[in-house]
């Protein structure tokens, strides 16, 4: 292991306990919220590096969530039904099915992606998320517009003096995060990342460098759907439940609102936005509640959304980087490119046939 | 037998519809070389606006000619808008700032009209006629059919042999030319938006009495189906756009009939994923004439 990788997974580790520490502090309900926003954070990291290094917008990240959950939950099922006694083994199962579910579903699409320019793929990915209440009535094991439950994972004997469940599953979520997630900054970091970097900037110039650009989107695709799936697996577990409902346009759009106000291509912007996108609606319903019924009834649930599409045109209109650059966390881009003039409307680069 | 007729026959009229979006996308794609993601929030919008000039007003027809202009308002003010940030260089912050309008468009009709299903009532009855034994369309589906088809017809008039249209084409082909020949170029980007957006309008004023009912969402599938022709048919292409949302229309249909209604969007879905898979620009996607 080379010294950077050494170096990302210290600190990853340290991240992980001092989240973990931090949970010591909430509530009940900070905690399933702090665990709702870890799963966040994964989908939005996957997201965020696949939209920052390989320019592919993806707005059926919340499926491939559903996809995690869908296959946690049916795989954590039938392992706690076979062997009651043992919920480790059934949660870590679990995950496994989520990653194997969304890991297909991901190199599918990136299979796909790896021959498509921006809008086709933004097209066939929101085709994707309206298609999900469909899939869940038409597949017999999604079990339809109510979905499925999710097996319940008490507190174990040893801590169950110590903590409430909230906080523990708040722990395991953390800990899924940190495995999701960590593997993302390592790539970002070396070879993978220079490679995405390559076939964003320039196609041609990176097949005549050896990188195959259809190779490293469809990869990046599948990376980042193994991400968006373990963190549709915490959901599952803290919410204990999976129906497509909940994995709607509204919150697919969500995760794309975290990656930009964040920064797209930033980790730390991915946590940053994971936590707003978790804890800004919260706080506006929460004020919403205290207006008169009816006007409050209104603002539920819309005044977030809406302050949160200000936020991302403002934010790509005026600070494009989000969050990661204001503090400082990326690098601005180099000297602009040839200035074209602002009357003309734009051509999107030509991708050559493959 | 005669559920093939009625099938067929109410898939033609929804064909039209998502022709018709579909050309409203295919008009934005050519005049500013965007794919507008907020083309359904913005159509939804105009459609509110319509819902309220009818209340109003009482008149249907009144409401239809709201729309139309609310939908050119609304594309002139987002394109000299929030659009005017996007970064030449960079095609992801147009379709991000889209996204952001979606939102706020949305949210914003929400809160002010309420989340829930308003009822809108089509000006002509929706029971089907008979002919002989076997219904065939509604009256209102065929004022969609001829509302469609006389609306193709003008656009394909304005673009085909206006002198307007010819600016329209020239900026959209070979903007440096056209500017170099005194074609004010900003404002033949402006105008498209606004015929397309005013299109979109009408093709969703002219869905939602056939559905639910009007609410912030009634257009998402509409986009998303219509998104699906636009590709099919090529984003270039206003005929493959017309080919396609009659084909696409019918499939919908004939899959509603026949399996289940559910399945109508997985069918879209399939259909789109072979379809890109197959020419990841469409299929009839011309050879790319535009320079610079």
């Amino acid at each position: 292991m080379n010294a950077p990788t050494a170096r990302i997974l210290r600190r990853a580790a340290v991240i992980a306990l001092l989240a973990i520490a931090a949970t010591f502090a909430l509530d009940p309900f900070r905690n399933y919220q702090l665990a709702v926003a870890a799963a966040c954070f994964a989908a939005v990291a996957g997201l965020s590096v696949l939209v920052g290094l390989t320019g592919q917008l993806s707005l059926g990240h919340a499926v491939l969530m559903a996809a995690g959950g869908y296959g946690y939950a049916i795989t954590a099922s039938a392992v706690a039904e076979a062997l009651p006694g043992a919920p480790a083994l059934a949660f870590l199962t679990g995950l496994l099915g989520a990653a194997v579910v969304a890991g297909a579903l991901g190199l599918l699409l990136g299979l796909a992606a790896a021959r498509l320019t921006g809008p086709y793929l933004a097209g066939l990915t929101l085709a994707l998320v309206i298609a999900l209440p469909s899939a869940a009535n038409v597949i017999p094991a999604l079990s339809g517009d109510q979905g499925r439950a999710a097996p319940f994972f008490a507190v174990p004997d040893g801590l169950a003096s110590l903590i409430v469940v909230e906080q523990w599953h708040a722990w395991l979520a953390i800990a899924v995060a940190a495995v999701a997630v960590t593997p993302l900054v390592i790539l970002r970091r070396g070879r993978g990342g220079l490679r995405m970097r390559a076939a964003l900037g320039d196609e041609t110039g990176a097949r005549l460098a050896g990188v195959d650009p259809g190779r490293v989107k469809a990869g990046a695709f599948a990376m980042s759907a193994l991400s968006a799936g373990l963190g549709g697996a915490v959901l599952a577990l803290a919410t204990q439940s999976v129906s497509p409902g909940a994995y709607g346009l509204g919150f697919s759009l969500l995760l794309v609102v975290a990656a930009v106000v964040g920064g797209l291509g930033s980790i730390g912007g991915a946590a940053l936005g994971s936590a707003l996108v978790v804890v800004l609606p919260w706080l506006v319903d929460t004020f919403a509640g205290t207006l008169p019924a009816d006007l409050g009834r209104r603002l539920n649930g819309n005044l977030a959304v809406l302050l949160f599409g200000a936020v991302v045109i403002a934010v790509t209109a005026a600070a494009p980087g989000g969050l990661a650059r204001l503090l400082g966390r990326l690098p601005r881009p180099a000297s602009p490119r040839a200035a074209t003039p602002t009357t003309e409307p734009h051509e999107p680069a030509q991708n050559p046939e493959r | 037998m005669d559920r093939l007729v009625f099938l067929l026959s109410s898939g033609l009229a929804r064909g039209a519809v998502l022709a018709l979006f579909a050309l409203s996308l295919v008009i934005v794609w050519r005049s500013a070389r965007v794919v507008n993601f907020a083309q359904a929030a913005m159509a939804i919008t105009a459609v509110y606006a319509a819902f309220a000039i009818t209340a109003a007003s009482g008149s249907y027809w009144l409401g239809l000619l709201g729309a139309l202009a609310a939908g050119a308002l609304l594309g002139a003010l987002v394109e000299r808008g929030p659009l005017r940030f996007v970064r030449g260089d960079d095609p992801l912050s147009g379709m991000i700032i889209a996204i952001g309008l979606v939102m706020v468009l949305q949210a914003g009709l929400a809160m002010a009209f309420g989340p829930e299903h308003r009822p809108m009532r089509a000006p002509f009855p929706e029971r089907p006629l008979m002919i002989g034994e076997i219904p065939v369309l509604s009256p209102y589906e065929v004022f969609v059919l001829i509302v469609a088809a006389a609306v193709m017809c003008a656009l394909a008039l304005l673009f085909g042999k206006t002198p307007l249209g010819l600016k329209l084409r020239a900026a959209a082909f070979a903007p440096e030319t056209s500017r170099l020949l005194g074609v004010r170029v900003p404002r033949m980007v402006t105008i498209g938006w606004m015929l397309s957006v005013a299109t979109a309008a009408l093709a969703a004023l002219l869905l939602v009495p056939t559905e639910l009912g009007l609410n912030p969402h009634a257009a998402d599938l509409l986009f998303v189906d219509a998104f699906a022709v636009a590709v099919v048919g090529g984003l270039d292409s206003p005929v493959g756009a017309l080919a396609a949302g009659l084909i696409i229309g019918i499939l919908d249909s004939l899959v509603t009939g026949y399996a289940t209604a559910a399945a109508a969007p997985l069918a879209v879905l399939v259909l789109l994923t072979g379809v890109l898979l197959v020419r990841p620009r469409g299929l009839f996607a011309a050879a790319d004439r535009r320079t610079g």
